[in-house]
């Protein structure tokens, strides 16, 4: 950052941003102004600012924005543009699988990372999977089911 | 809460990282930053500069040789978790691996960096001192190697000094046949575990020929089970010695007094964990 510039892809768009202090959820809400991303806890409990970057599922707040720097980062703006997080997001529609909403970007973009490694998670695989994604209306059983429900709806598709 | 400031820095070599680090007299190491960070925006840790080792090229590698798997400062937990053979010479790591953390905290933590921090409630120091790890530290004057069981003296404290950097974590590779014990309680899969047991044993002739288990999270610092080893050496696995070693298990911890158990209660969990976990490893049936 020889221009004291932080330099990275945000959903495929190139970006920018004069280097700040802060963490990666802060620079995306703060300075981009894409608040999708959800900032919770701050120390990595929560896992409502999961974002993904250069192509892993990453905690926004446990990443200062300087790291990105060349990476690749995409957020949940971005995760409906393909099959896997459309079909997270009306699964999680269908089944309510959320009630403020606060932890929903966070749950669909691990989801979406389980979803790639797992065409047919069990109940077992997809709890342990959001483990680190605190939800405090729903009670879970929703978010499972909505999960399950989306990876079932990928496999049909497929097969088509 | 948010971080107080500090300088950021990328390294571009592990020698101009130590180089840096040895010139502060207040910096830290970036790896994966999932404690860092985490402490950063709590200001439990207010560092003048932060080292970012994330840009060193050659750091990720975990290689098998002679008998050692070898696990750089940058390999993720989740890189070690999804290597076969790292798994096949550590089943006690692979056992334990699901148990750090979550996956997104898995794709970004180093396993080097876990080691290195020394949380009391952290699976991979347990693991080490268990399996006899030798953990390598480099500083601008060279390198030098320090057992993974003289290595933790408490909470948070090591032997690590400030100038120094773990550049390695070497890890005997399991003799045949050998069985891995894992088994913590947490609140939920993934969080700080409030009390865990990690060890291997492994079988000769039917008898049991090595076997070291480690109390760990309820004590400052993993907890080397000794006097339950020598219990355990030369016998033959079946339940009564489950149970008998399960008890010694309970005798020997010394649980910190917590808001959320007495001493005796831990104890006593530590004894169904016990069983539970060696009664895995001798594969013996359910009770």
């Amino acid at each position: 950052m020889p221009d004291d510039l932080i330099r990275f892809t945000l959903n495929g768009r190139r970006i920018a941003v004069p280097s700040t202090r802060g963490h990666l959820g802060d620079l995306l809400r703060h300075e981009l102004g894409e608040t999708g991303t959800h900032i919770g806890c701050e120390h990595g409990v929560c896992g409502a600012c999961n974002v993904v970057m250069d192509g892993r599922v990453t905690r926004s707040c446990l990443t200062l924005a300087v790291q990105v720097d060349g990476a690749e980062i995409e957020t949940i703006e971005h995760a409906g543009n393909d099959r896997c997080g459309a079909a997270l997001q009306d699964a999680f529609v269908a089944r309510n699988a959320f009630q403020c909403g606060y932890c929903t970007p966070g749950m669909i973009m691990t989801a979406r990372e389980l979803l790639s490694e797992n065409a047919a998670p069990g109940r077992a695989e997809i709890r342990d999977a959001i483990s680190g994604n605190l939800c405090r209306c729903t009670g879970y059983q929703a978010i499972v089911e909505a999960i399950s429900d989306a990876a079932e709806a990928l496999r049909e598709t497929a097969d088509d | 809460m948010k971080s107080p400031d500090f300088s950021y820095v990328r390294a571009t070599s592990l020698d101009e990282a130590l180089a840096m680090l040895a010139d502060s007299e207040d910096a830290v190491i970036l790896a994966g930053g999932q404690s860092l960070v985490a402490a950063l925006n709590l200001r439990l840790q207010a560092p003048e500069l932060v080292i970012d080792i994330n840009h060193i090229p050659g750091l990720d590698r975990i290689e098998l040789a002679e008998g050692k798997l070898r696990i750089g400062p940058l390999v993720r937990h989740a890189q070690l978790m999804a290597s076969a053979e790292a798994a096949r010479a550590l089943p006690l790591i692979a056992q334990a691996l699901p148990h750090v953390a979550h996956p997104a905290i898995r794709n970004r933590g180093t396993t080097c960096g876990s080691l290195a921090y020394g949380d009391p409630a952290a699976e991979m120091p347990a693991c080490a001192v268990a399996l006899d790890a030798t953990l390598v530290l480099a500083s601008r004057d060279g390198t030098r190697e320090v057992p993974a069981r003289d290595f933790y003296d408490g909470l948070y404290e090591t032997r690590r000094a400030p100038h120094e950097m773990l550049i390695e974590a070497r890890f005997p590779a399991a003799p045949e046949g050998a069985r891995a014990m894992f088994a913590e309680l947490a609140v939920r899969r993934g969080d700080f575990a409030s009390l865990g047991l990690a060890g291997q044993l492994h079988l000769d002739a039917g008898a049991i020929a090595a076997f070291d288990l480690v109390a760990f999270a309820s004590e400052p610092a993993p907890h080397l089970l000794t006097g339950v080893a020598e219990l355990a050496l030369g016998q033959r696995p079946d339940a009564r010695l489950a149970a008998d070693l399960a008890q010694a298990v309970a005798e020997a911890v010394d649980p910190l007094e917590s808001p959320l158990a007495t001493p005796a209660m831990r104890r006593r969990q530590y004894r169904a964990l016990a069983e539970r976990c060696l009664r895995d490893a001798m594969e013996l049936a359910d009770a």
